[in-house]
């Protein structure tokens, strides 16, 4: 809503942004903090995600402990538990995958790979991280509450969300609360920024399908979610009324630990199917992006187009719109109308006719493939590996009656780790080591980054996929402990402390991770404008790292797809999307290409 | 089902994306690289943006999306809690609701006239349109507080019943949104105070105005439900 | 090179950990063999398709690794490829699907034969209400949950003969289809055992349901399916499958609501006299003698009273051999001869005056203490003054040096080990949060400074200690 006087000229032709206006503080605060640089907006993002994202960690581990070694650890009660897992989960979910995605990578590859300066509204973009941060350090302020964080697991169910029995009722909850909403408003705006760009600021010639991948899966995602945090938002309102109004739209009559709560009506279902309207698009939020920002790490380390660019584009869309019909599958055994188990169960086994084509496009991508085994592409193939194992057992999950023996077991913590946890953090890191050098303008270590990838793909594979017998074998999960459970072999506790194990190791390596992202900055290896000879335009700019503005004088003009590796006729081995096809040279040793 | 209200947004707005990309990727081969005389090759957005989409219009609908969004599913919620309910008391609209919604609309007649104003640099009648459009919302503001007080002295309080409840919750954020939209309004008077020319202000009015249109075409769907339920 | 043997090295060991890992489905002991079948139909698709894709991807990598000397082929696209993929997958997935909705089917539709079972979850506890004679369950709701009724019985002639069980111990007669009918008192629950597959949620305010037939004799156990608090995860249950005679014989020995509502309350009058042989250790008034070990008893409310006397009465306390003196009670409360005897014993001991004790350890911070306490607060509430609805009995004013033992035979299973006892069993779960001694002795010390019945704060030792 904000006006935009530089656009206001009178007809002013569509989306020129060529001449776009754009803010050069001079000061070290107006350059580096209050920046309305998407590229330097981008690294905020990204370093407050992440350092949210070890809290996160270090919150697992507690949880890990906890489950490995069962009542040798005085700080860790059931109250400490439970608040583990709720924080850990909303942490990782929306603070660190979602900001990480859009608001860290989509600002620095959004306008970098459409060939435009800056985000359509970089003001608001700047405002967008403000909010963010504000909602996470209002989210950590929840511990340090009266009563502490809520405990009532990332869903936040009501009842028991807020009432007693719960930990967190007081300040907890309502922290809660506050930042989610700061974070909607704050995505909103960053949220249209990405929407926006990708749809007027695209430069020359960027027609829609050519746009990399990795725009179409963050356009997607950002599309989706600011159709879907709506949801969140709603039912937090409604929720919050329930608590401090004494309105009942959740709440039923119901006795608060033999007290009549004094609610009358409500039904908590109504929540259900409004978060899991949110709830299941975010799912797919964190894996869009994932699946664009592979796609492209494949092609570009394999040398070869992705193999069916327009499947892929629209195995996205299909994806994206199929993911708000699918919301009850999440609610099989919730105690809705099970009728409703039908339709849920039939849309949510269609949406794997999508996801099976992408995967089985990465896999074709490499195929004839020439592929160089660099830290991204070892990533990126430890993502496939993960991803088809993750998404296979969602056929499990989605699949109505076979859902209601594994629903809330371990086989539901394995699956939902391995599909949105595992691979898109599996991407994270390969897309990290694959445009570090665009970022900094060094290369990170290569046998750091091997060394990372190999105890964090293995070690997550030995935590999470035992999780899955043990769900087959009826552990139910957000327990505390186990102590005698009839039908639980004794087993279950060795192979408890082994994932602890698992769990401690792979949370150690990543310091390997930060020491060698923080090394490569001072002393990496000089990476030059394109290290990686990739096509598409971030690799093309005037300068490492690019400057305000992206580009030099003038933009780029793109005459190709992103995929141009390794085009028969031609002598170089991959085509910049800004080379026209006049500088193409000739390969005299090959057949032309038909036309 | 409920949720259908929401669905049937979503599908609409999919179908739209969906259909307006089709026509861009129908039959095109993406790997075909292309001369530099094409017209892709000359305009921005890639030569698909038409010139009435600017980056402030299209901005503008999308949040326009996101608020459709949350108000279809309030109503989607609304709809079934009455359903799921048996302790649903349907409210009798306070009659302050009709005078509030001619303040509403007459609203949005002014600031389609600063609009049109601005267009023809004409000031004075800018200045006009603008003051009587937030001059009129403000007064549907101050009516909806009016209908509050008048529910509570009935007895109608906010947490009796479901439907007082979600009229409270509905009415507040179709209030809030306007309170969101007259922030912006204010500016623009500022701006005008400034010294700022209408063409200079063209472009701020003219999404003032449809933000104002959207507000009012929420407010009619939400007082038909209210009405009729 | 080494990815791509990784890759194979982990989808073949992941298929041959399914085969040998000791973890799979529990025993199945209910009519729902077909949900296994969907389980086993979907285990081998998608474990050949993550073999197949794997495999491929393996090949793939080593077959066209790095190779200066060799191009990628350009390929965008292969649309018989892509439709021949595509047309398998859905293939695939159709024959996922359809065996799960003809199943789920049959899962929604409870048989017209079957009898009902009436389950209310609550804050962390199970009940069951059986329809009784008349086959039909009498109208009930929260509202109308109070101490006397706890689920909640509207006055209505259908409900007078339901069978009320409030002890989370249920008996079902086995090959009889049974519909579980599902309720909850406050925040959501989901009756759970894993042998019988079927689960679902219980949401206040509706009822749902879902049905099985038990096929197997045997006793399984109730877990809690849906996070319902601090104490989900000690919420317990057990189900036994008897033969349809000894199923009757026990519906027939439990009481309905009619008969729980004309039951005589405890006579304090009656249980006066009874309290003579209890006074000998207990002292006159009931304020204990620790030099006997028997702990104080006035201020306890008399549910908590009864359901101990019952314990010790049956056997399931003070029957370890460990618990010493818990054996030299039971002789004692085995000498009541009825449960009238035992009501009105605990009526009388509800009457004697409640004196504030002093604090006879110090071994314990009761600042590190009121950090332990908060799980404890759940139930027996954050003074400490006990809450019936979880079953929590009364702690501020109980003497420390019984807390702490109790504590310590918690922990170690000497008390509430017995199966009769669900409270113990659930009390057991909790004591062991208290990872140590120190830790037993810090929560105590905080329930000392716990404002007591008919008095000021006790704490003085803990208070000069401090200073």
């Amino acid at each position: 809503m904000a006006d935009h006087g530089q656009h206001s000229v009178p007809h002013a032709p569509a989306g020129e942004f060529d001449d776009m206006e754009l803010v050069h503080p001079k000061t070290f605060l107006g350059k580096y903090v209050w920046s309305q640089d998407a590229k330097v907006i981008a690294i905020q993002y990204g370093v407050t995600a992440i350092a949210i994202g070890l809290v996160a960690l270090v919150l697992s581990i507690l949880m890990r402990l906890q489950l490995g070694f069962p009542n040798t650890f005085a700080l860790i009660d059931p109250a400490s538990y439970l608040q583990y897992v709720t924080m850990h989960g909303m942490i990782m979910v929306v603070y660190l995958l979602t900001a990480l995605f859009l608001g860290a990578f989509g600002n620095y590859l959004i306008p970098l790979m459409c060939g435009a300066r800056d985000m359509a509204f970089p003001y608001l973009n700047m405002l967008s991280y403000w909010f963010y941060l504000a909602a996470v350090l209002i989210l950590m302020a929840s511990f340090f509450v009266p009563g502490g964080a809520t405990g009532a697991g990332w869903t936040l169910y009501p009842p028991q969300a807020i009432s007693p029995g719960t930990p967190g009722i007081d300040g907890g909850i309502l922290l809660m609360f506050a930042s989610l909403s700061v974070f909607i408003a704050g995505f909103t705006m960053g949220g249209l920024n990405y929407v926006v760009t990708v749809l007027q600021a695209r430069t020359r010639g960027m027609t829609l399908m050519r746009l990399p991948l990795t725009i179409w899966g963050i356009f997607m995602a950002t599309v989706m979610a600011l159709l879907a945090f709506p949801a969140l938002l709603v039912a937090i309102l409604m929720m919050l009324c329930d608590m401090l109004l004494g309105t009942s739209f959740f709440m039923p009559e119901m006795l608060n630990l033999g007290e009549q709560s004094g609610h009358e009506g409500g039904s908590p279902l109504l929540y259900q199917h409004l978060f899991w309207f949110f709830g299941h698009p975010e799912v797919y939020i964190v894996a869009l992006p994932a699946f664009g920002i592979v796609s492209d790490i494949l092609a570009t380390h394999a040398r070869k187009n992705i193999f069916g660019y327009r499947m892929m584009v629209w195995a996205i869309i299909i994806i994206g719109v199929l993911s708000f019909v699918v919301w009850a599958h999440h609610m099989f055994v919730s105690g809705m109308n099970p009728y409703f188990g039908f339709l849920f169960a039939t849309t949510t086994l269609i949406i794997a006719v999508p996801t099976a084509i992408k995967v089985y496009n990465w896999v074709l991508t490499l195929w004839r493939g020439n592929i160089r085994m660099t830290v991204p592409m070892l990533f990126a193939i430890g993502f496939i590996f993960t991803f088809v194992n993750g998404g296979l057992s969602g056929l499990f999950l989605g699949n109505v009656t076979v859902d209601v023996p594994l629903a809330d077991t371990y086989f539901v913590v394995g699956h939902f780790h391995m599909v949105m946890a595992v691979a898109p953090v599996l991407v994270v890191f390969g897309a990290i080591y694959h445009w570090y050098p665009k970022i900094t303008g060094r290369m990170m270590d290569d046998t750091l980054g091997k060394v990372h990838f190999w105890v964090t793909f293995l070690g997550t594979y030995a935590i999470f996929y035992p999780m899955h017998f043990m769900g087959f074998a009826g552990v139910p999960r957000r327990y505390y402990g186990y102590g005698e459970t009839a039908y639980i072999p004794d087993s279950i506790q060795t192979l408890n402390a082994f994932m602890s194990v698992a769990a401690i190791i792979v949370a150690l390596v990543q310091l390997v991770f930060f020491y060698n992202l923080v090394r490569s900055y001072f002393h990496g290896r000089q990476a030059g404008p394109n290290p990686w000879q990739a096509t598409t335009l971030e690799w093309q700019t005037e300068h490492t790292p690019p400057r305000h503005g992206n580009f030099g004088a003038e933009l780029p003009v793109v005459y190709r797809w992103a995929y141009d590796y390794s085009v028969p006729g031609a002598k170089q081995d991959f085509l910049p999307q800004n080379m026209p096809p006049e500088a193409v040279e000739a390969d005299d040793a090959a057949p032309r290409r038909s036309p | 089902m409920s949720m259908t209200v929401s669905l049937v947004f979503l599908a609409v707005l999919m179908a739209v994306f969906g259909g307006w990309l089709f026509s861009y990727s129908f039959r095109v081969r993406p790997w075909e690289a292309q001369a530099a005389g094409s017209r892709q090759v000359q305009g921005l957005g890639g030569g698909q943006v038409p010139p009435a989409a600017t980056a402030p219009r299209v901005g503008l609908a999308v949040f326009l999306a996101v608020v459709t969004s949350l108000f279809a599913l309030t109503i989607s919620a609304y709809l079934m809690r009455q359903e799921m309910a048996h302790d649903w008391h349907p409210l009798a609209v306070p009659g302050v609701l009709w005078w509030n919604t001619v303040c509403l609309v007459l609203g949005s007649v002014a600031l389609q006239l600063a609009w049109r104003a601005a267009r023809h640099e004409q000031p004075t009648w800018l200045l006009r349109g603008l003051l009587a459009g937030g001059g009129l919302t403000i007064a549907f503001i101050l009516g909806q507080a009016l209908a509050w007080r008048q529910l509570q002295a009935a007895g109608h309080y906010l947490a009796a019943n479901p439907a007082n409840a979600f009229f409270f919750l509905l009415t507040a954020l179709h209030a809030a949104h306007l309170l969101g939209g007259l922030f912006v309004w204010s500016r623009c008077l500022f701006r005008l105070q400034q010294g700022a020319t209408p063409g200079a202000m063209r472009q701020s009015v003219e999404l003032c105005a449809l933000y104002w249109h959207f507000l009012l075409l929420v407010w009619a769907i939400l007082f038909v439900l209210l009405l009729r339920t | 090179m080494a990815i791509a043997i990784a890759v194979i090295v982990l989808a073949v060991g992941s298929v041959l950990f399914f085969f040998f890992s000791p973890w799979y489905l529990t025993p199945l002991a209910s009519n729902w063999g077909a949900i296994d079948d969907t389980i086993q139909i979907t285990l081998w698709v998608t474990g050949a398709v993550f073999l197949a894709v794997n495999l491929f991807l393996a090949y793939v990598i080593v077959r066209y690794r790095f190779n200066k000397r060799r191009r990628s082929q350009y390929d965008p696209e292969n649309k018989s490829l892509e439709i021949w993929l595509t047309g398998l997958t859905t293939l695939g997935i159709a024959g996922l699907l359809a065996p799960g909705l003809v199943v789920w089917a049959s899962f929604v539709a409870p048989p017209e034969d079957a009898h009902q079972v009436e389950v209310v979850g609550q804050q962390w506890h199970w009940s069951f209400r059986f329809p009784g004679e008349d086959g039909r369950f009498g109208s009930a709701h929260n509202r109308f949950i109070d101490e006397r009724n706890p689920f909640g019985l509207i006055d209505d002639p259908v409900g007078q003969d339901d069978i009320l069980i409030t002890a989370p111990h249920l008996l079902l007669p086995v090959d009889r289809p049974v519909k579980m009918v599902l309720r909850s008192k406050d925040v959501l629950h989901n009756v759970k055992v894993a042998n019988f597959r079927a689960k679902m949620d219980m949401v206040p305010g509706q009822t749902s349901y879902f049905w099985f037939t038990p096929t197997e004799l045997g006793e399984y156990e109730i877990v809690c399916a849906q996070l319902c608090g601090i104490a989900h995860f000690a919420m317990r249950g057990r189900i036994e499958v008897v033969e349809q005679q000894t199923f009757d014989a026990w519906l027939a020995e439990q009481p309905t609501y009619a008969e729980l509502a004309e039951r005589a309350p405890g006579s304090p009058e009656a249980g006066e006299a009874r309290y003579t042989s209890c006074a000998a250790c207990h002292g006159a008034e009931g304020q204990g003698n620790q030099a006997l070990n028997a702990p104080k008893l006035a201020g306890l409310d008399a549910w908590y009273l009864e359901r101990q006397l019952e314990l010790f009465r049956s056997g399931a306390r003070g029957t370890h051999e460990e618990d010493i003196y818990g054996i030299q009670m039971r002789p004692f409360a085995s000498m009541l001869p009825d449960r009238q005897a035992i009501a009105d014993v605990a009526a009388y001991i509800e009457t004697l005056p409640e004196r504030p004790l002093q604090a006879s350890l110090d071994a314990g911070d009761p600042e590190r203490g009121a950090r332990r306490y908060r799980t404890c607060a759940n139930c027996h509430g954050q003074q400490g003054q006990g809450i019936r609805a979880t079953n929590g009995p009364r702690l501020a004013g109980m003497p420390d040096w019984y807390l702490e033992r109790q504590l310590q035979n918690f922990r170690q299973g000497i008390r509430g080990r017995h199966r009769e006892d669900p409270y113990g069993n659930q009390m057991i779960e909790m004591a062991q949060v208290l990872v140590d001694e120190q830790a037993v002795s810090d929560v105590v010390a905080y329930i000392m400074t716990l404002p007591q019945p008919g008095g000021e704060m006790a704490a003085v030792t803990s208070a000069a200690r401090e200073e």
